[in-house]
């Protein structure tokens, strides 16, 4: 059953450039914290320029609807997020093949192994893989289980709180945050909440379609 | 917030129509916000791509010109560039003797420059070399982090490697000059005030009237330790002793000194510091070559300073000495 076309990764997309667009000040304000107070506006802007994208470009290939993003993000992020955005949406792109939550599953799993590659990162660093690595894994789970789609999504998207989360007592070992040392603990990763709202935005968007 | 702005959203491009206007002898690529030297590509001469995110004028693109950069690439402020920018700088300066890019270690500088040599090489023959400055004794070198910050010395690498492509050195001797300038060159930073990010709104962090930040870095992010406030001359020396005890810096032909200001300390200041800092030297039996003083490197409205120190010799004083004409470092030429 095909419930992972293009019309659903845009809404997803849509989803998520609403959710950064809401939380863009929570998102700097943790940057302030331990980085650079750059992250909301910069997530913001690419997230806005991807919707944009898929407006003058539509496409019913669920591949290059990722690929546009990801290019996209690539594009006009700067920072380490686009590059990191960027390689997650443009490894899920390429893996995609198929329709069902299998296939987002695996797209996903690929995605996240490009940002380990990219960003030379591992969980418990204190980056976006602390939210992503766990929802992965409940993805996997959850459908192994024979769980639909939309429940599976759901508790990878709790999953990702969960990993966010865990970041606070975490001391920073990657990224602009691992500057601060000790002075990094205490703080939830800005890369990890707004990971979490890409899983979130995906629960939401997929609601409902099996 | 008080800014001399129209829309948070738009100082990178105002401020590069501002530059363009001001440096006619510069060609601005205000799609890509890319400042070039007018006369790029020069032909037979190593080509020097710098960039990184804005706010930090007058590097890099106050640093295009004869004797130091090919171009620079504007990110937005303190985000690095994104590739595309640094493929059209690359293109751009393509003389065909190669391209170096200085890039300054941040995760995201060395990946999107990373991501463009990628993109270059498989499009053309362009040679590319890339030098990534971690100078910063602030930071711990380990596997834990990600690795020492480029600051200070990324300045004077720009001047030194400039020089040497001036003079018409191959590819491989300018990479080998810059690589060594780097590992020579120490720099610690301090803060007294945070910046305030245009888009943020509001300063980065608090810091209290009597307190101040050690081990800054140049994006507005807390230092390494806050301590109380002190007198410039234990601030020069909470400055200089991390340095020295990274890196000795005592015999052969002395240092460059190079003190830099934040954006926001008045050069009354710096010069004080300055004098304290030689003096902290002098006790350590660091004698002092040749200096810069003044705000070369900065964190938009931060004050505070930082103090490089580089281990010259006679090559590197040769090069420090050849002329250089660009918007914000000029002599003899």
């Amino acid at each position: 059953m095909t419930v992972v076309d293009a019309a659903a990764l845009t809404a997803w997309v849509r989803e998520f450039a609403r959710l950064v667009h809401d939380q863009r000040d929570t998102l700097t304000q943790l940057d302030s914290a331990i980085g650079d107070a750059d992250h909301g506006a910069n997530l913001d802007r690419g997230m806005t320029a991807a919707v944009a994208a898929l407006e003058a470009t539509p496409s019913d290939d669920p591949a290059a609807v990722l690929k546009t993003v990801a290019t996209t993000l690539i594009k006009t992020v700067g920072g380490a997020s686009g590059p990191l955005y960027g390689t997650f949406v443009l490894r899920a792109s390429g893996a995609l093949d198929g329709g069902d939550g299998a296939a987002l599953a695996a797209a996903l799993r690929a995605g996240y192994d490009g940002v380990v590659a990219r960003g030379k990162a591992e969980r418990g660093d204190k980056t976006m893989l602390d939210a992503l690595g766990p929802a992965c894994d409940a993805l996997d789970e959850a459908l192994t289980a024979g769980k639909a789609l939309d429940e599976a999504l759901g508790a990878a998207a709790e999953a990702a709180a969960q990993g966010r989360d865990a970041t606070e007592p975490l001391v920073a070992r990657k990224g602009r945050a691992s500057y601060l040392g000790e002075r990094s603990v205490g703080h939830v990763d800005p890369g990890a909440a707004s990971a979490t709202l890409l899983v979130e935005a995906a629960a939401t968007a997929l609601a409902g379609r099996g | 917030m008080k800014k001399l702005i129209n829309d948070p959203a738009d100082v990178v491009p105002e401020a590069l129509r501002g530059l363009a206007a001001a440096h006619p002898e510069l060609r601005v690529d205000h799609e890509n916000r890319v400042v070039f030297r007018g006369d790029a590509p020069r032909q037979g001469k190593v080509g020097l791509v710098s960039g990184g995110g804005s706010g930090h004028e007058p590097m890099h693109a106050g640093f295009v010109g004869v004797g130091m950069l090919d171009a620079a690439c504007a990110g937005e402020v303190f985000t690095s560039p994104v590739p595309d920018q640094v493929v059209a700088a690359t293109r751009g300066v393509d003389g065909g003797a190669g391209v170096l890019h200085i890039v300054k270690n941040y995760t995201g500088d060395v990946m999107n420059f990373e991501m463009a040599a990628e993109l270059v090489s498989a499009e053309s023959d362009t040679e590319v070399v890339a030098v990534v400055t971690d100078d910063d004794v602030a930071v711990q070198d380990s596997l834990y982090t990600a690795g020492r910050r480029g600051v200070g010395v990324t300045v004077l690498l720009e001047k030194l490697a400039g020089a040497a492509a001036e003079e018409g050195r191959p590819l491989a001797e300018v990479a080998d000059i810059a690589k060594r300038v780097n590992a020579t060159g120490r720099s610690m930073g301090m803060a007294l005030t945070s910046c305030t990010v245009p888009a943020a709104g509001r300063p980065t962090f608090d810091l209290p009237d009597d307190e101040m930040e050690i081990g800054i870095g140049i994006h507005g992010e807390p230092g390494r330790r806050r301590v109380p406030l002190a007198p410039a001359r234990e601030v020069a020396e909470m400055l200089v002793e991390p340095i020295l005890g990274d890196l000795d810096m005592t015999g052969g032909d002395g240092v460059i000194a190079f003190v830099n200001g934040m954006g926001g300390t008045p050069l009354l200041e710096l010069y004080l510091m300055y004098a304290e800092v030689v003096a902290v030297l002098e006790k350590a039996g660091v004698g002092v070559a040749r200096n810069l003083v003044g705000s070369y490197m900065t964190s938009l409205d931060m004050a505070g300073c930082s103090v490089t120190l580089l281990k010259a010799d006679d090559e590197l004083l040769r090069l420090w000495d050849a002329p250089v004409r660009t918007p914000s470092l000029r002599w003899g030429a």
